[in-house]
């Protein structure tokens, strides 16, 4: 038997090396790809460089001061805010209550499953141009369902109306990260011992105080991380907003990246656009350390 | 089947697994429904449409199932909320609770930093405080290690002593059932074997099946090819019972056997001798006594000796049906 096998240490023996092998591509992936063009976007949020020439002069702080005296980027950034954080509470609501439901065992539970991952593995754009109908100023789905079921008197210009328009983006934003996020709770009920649950259901709890008492504390761990990736997701998207209402009308429900998209490429002006475009990261860095925090504090399962 | 427990009564479901006897305590609980019969608990019938909470029932898992996001108190408080007990009550009743399972100190602990026979006792403080008409255990003992179960088997058995509330336990492990029980439900695949007192049901098993899931080593069984019985009936007995013919006194009323000794195990309190009977009907069933230490007999291996039962240990059982003859 032995000496069918190699009597020499081979590559696989090597574990040293093998692991650097293995590890290799994907390292220099994340350096080029991911790791130079930010610090390549740091780097021009401090320049006066625009898409016009090469030259690259140092600028210091004058595009952040210049932003920060902008009230058009100011309103982008309450835009970000109010988006993410309005987007991610419907959210937890929806993804919680779906995950409810698709825990229970009923007929085409597959086929469900199937629609409700739908909007997660559609492309952005293409989503985000279905959207622009539903929400059209003339033949919007919504307008004309509550027209005929007589909720609606008047007209709702979805996407003509600043606070109209920018909950619209919430809503999109909502669907389009809920089918994830449902996912990621749907797995963390199932990694609540069946025996707790059925605890809870002895000693006399309801449905209620059931999902209020045991599950959602005991998921506040899953749902920090389906946070967090909404977060991230919802903060730096930029195909939603472009393409439901370029930011309009009147540059009231730009967010940070349709803004930085439209100085920096459109407007040319790279240093200004970068400053914007990095302007959210100390904030989502600190976002995620808390997270993350919070996910590691509540152990699920620490009884067993 | 047909089952019920008196009041106050420590009643122990043992079985194997498979043998239904956790089914059977989920059904009283009411976290799974009977396809068909009645279940009843003190005058009400409860299988139908009285859900667990209020079916004055109070459940211990084998995980404990304590809650790891809640302390030790607000764990022995959660059934107290849940039925909207007024907080001043709860308190009392809580402290009162885990002042009978001395967990006082723990109060304010999280369970995950508790050992399992501190959170053992949690899980039947937060069974206690409902004050249930029954209490249901399944296999509370199995994830505690071999020396603290028997501490807490006394415990268990102490303390539903004190507080007199009917009781169904459910465990495989026999010596476990054999202490705690009042009455013993033997059961395999759903259906109860024998009911009775651990005496009754190690002495006097109502068939092959019980006769040999109870007691370790079990019961022996052979067909002896007597001519005083019934043609083809086993004859059964227990290990304890077999011994070299020389231990018996004379008044002793004996039935000898030939038995060609194969191996002796050396346990300290016991030695087991393993071997077969000669000229019985059944010449390679693997025989087993059981010698307390007080025998200091050698018994060598391989050789046959004349050992013996007592006639009055002897029962006899039909090799069809298994049923007692």
């Amino acid at each position: 038997m032995t000496a069918l096998l190699p009597p020499r240490r081979t590559l696989a023996d090597r574990e040293d090396v093998l692991g650097a092998m293995l590890l290799g591509p994907a390292l220099a992936y994340v350096i080029l790809l991911v790791g130079v063009p930010f610090a390549f976007a740091i780097a021009l949020g401090f320049s006066n460089a625009t898409a016009g020439s090469l030259s690259f002069g140092w600028a210091g702080f004058h595009n952040y001061g210049a932003i920060l005296g902008d009230p058009i980027f100011l309103r982008a950034l309450r835009n970000s805010v109010v988006v993410t954080v309005g987007s991610q509470v419907l959210v937890v609501i929806l993804a919680t209550a779906a995950a409810q439901v698709f825990r229970a065992t009923f007929r085409g539970k597959r086929f469900a499953r199937f629609v409700l991952l739908l909007p997660w593995a559609v492309p952005v754009s293409l989503a985000a141009i279905a959207w622009t109908w539903i929400f059209d100023s003339t033949f919007s789905v919504i307008n004309w369902t509550l027209k005929a079921a007589g909720l609606l008197h008047g007209w709702l210009y979805w996407l003509g109306d600043p606070a109209l328009a920018l909950f619209a983006i919430i809503i999109v934003q909502a669907w389009r990260i809920f089918p994830f996020a449902t996912v990621i709770v749907l797995a963390g009920l199932s990694s609540i011992p069946q025996e707790i649950v059925e605890a809870s259901i002895v000693d006399g709890a309801g449905f209620w105080r059931r999902l209020f008492r045991v599950e959602l504390p005991l998921l506040l761990p899953v749902v920090a991380v389906a946070v967090l990736f909404g977060v991230v997701y919802t903060a730096t998207d930029l195909g939603v907003v472009y393409i439901l209402t370029g930011g309009g009308p009147a540059n009231t429900t730009h967010v940070l990246p349709t803004l930085a998209f439209q100085r920096g490429i459109l407007g040319a002006d790279l240093g200004q656009g970068a400053a914007i475009a990095v302007f959210l990261l100390p904030f989502l860095i600190v976002v995620a350390i808390g997270m993350l925090r919070l996910a590691h504090r509540t152990e699920v399962g620490g009884a067993r | 089947m047909d089952l019920s427990t008196r009041d106050g009564e420590f009643l122990v479901l043992l079985g194997s697994s498979g043998s239904g006897k956790t089914t059977l305590l989920r059904m009283i609980a009411g976290l799974e429904q009977p396809t068909s019969g009645e279940i009843h608990i003190g005058d009400q019938r409860v299988d139908r449409d009285v859900p667990p909470r209020a079916r004055g029932i109070a459940m211990v898992f084998q995980s404990y199932a304590l809650y790891p996001h809640r302390t030790v108190f607000q764990n022995i408080a959660f059934p107290l909320e849940a039925s909207r007990t007024p907080r001043k009550q709860i308190e009392e009743k809580v402290r009162w609770a885990a002042e009978m399972f001395s967990i006082s100190r723990y109060l304010d602990r999280y369970p995950r930093q508790l050992s399992g026979g501190e959170r053992q006792r949690v899980a039947l403080c937060r069974a206690l405080v409902r004050d249930p008409k029954v209490f249901l255990l399944d296999e509370p003992l199995a994830n505690l290690d071999a020396k603290l179960r028997n501490t807490a088997r006394d415990d268990l058995k102490r303390f539903q002593r004190q507080i007199q509330t009917t009781t169904v336990y459910v465990t495989h492990d026999q010596v476990e059932a054999m202490g705690l029980g009042d009455r013993i439900v033997v059961m395999e695949r759903g259906k109860v074997r024998q009911v009775g007192t651990p005496q009754e049901v190690y002495e006097d098993p109502v068939d092959t099946f019980v006769a040999t899931f109870v007691g370790q080593p079990p019961m022996n069984l052979l067909d002896t090819g007597d001519p005083s019985l019934p043609p083809r009936t086993l004859t059964g007995f227990r290990p304890e019972h077999f011994l070299p013919q020389s231990v018996f006194g004379s008044g002793e009323d004996l039935r000898t056997f030939r038995f060609a000794v194969r191996r002796v195990e050396y346990l300290g309190s016991d030695r087991y001798v393993y071997g077969s009977v000669a000229g019985s009907g059944t010449p390679d069933a693997t025989i087993i006594a059981k010698l307390p230490a007080t025998i200091v007999l050698a018994i060598p291996e391989g050789e046959t000796h004349e050992f013996a039962v007592p006639r009055r240990a002897l029962r006899y059982f039909d090799p069809e049906t298994g049923l007692r003859r």
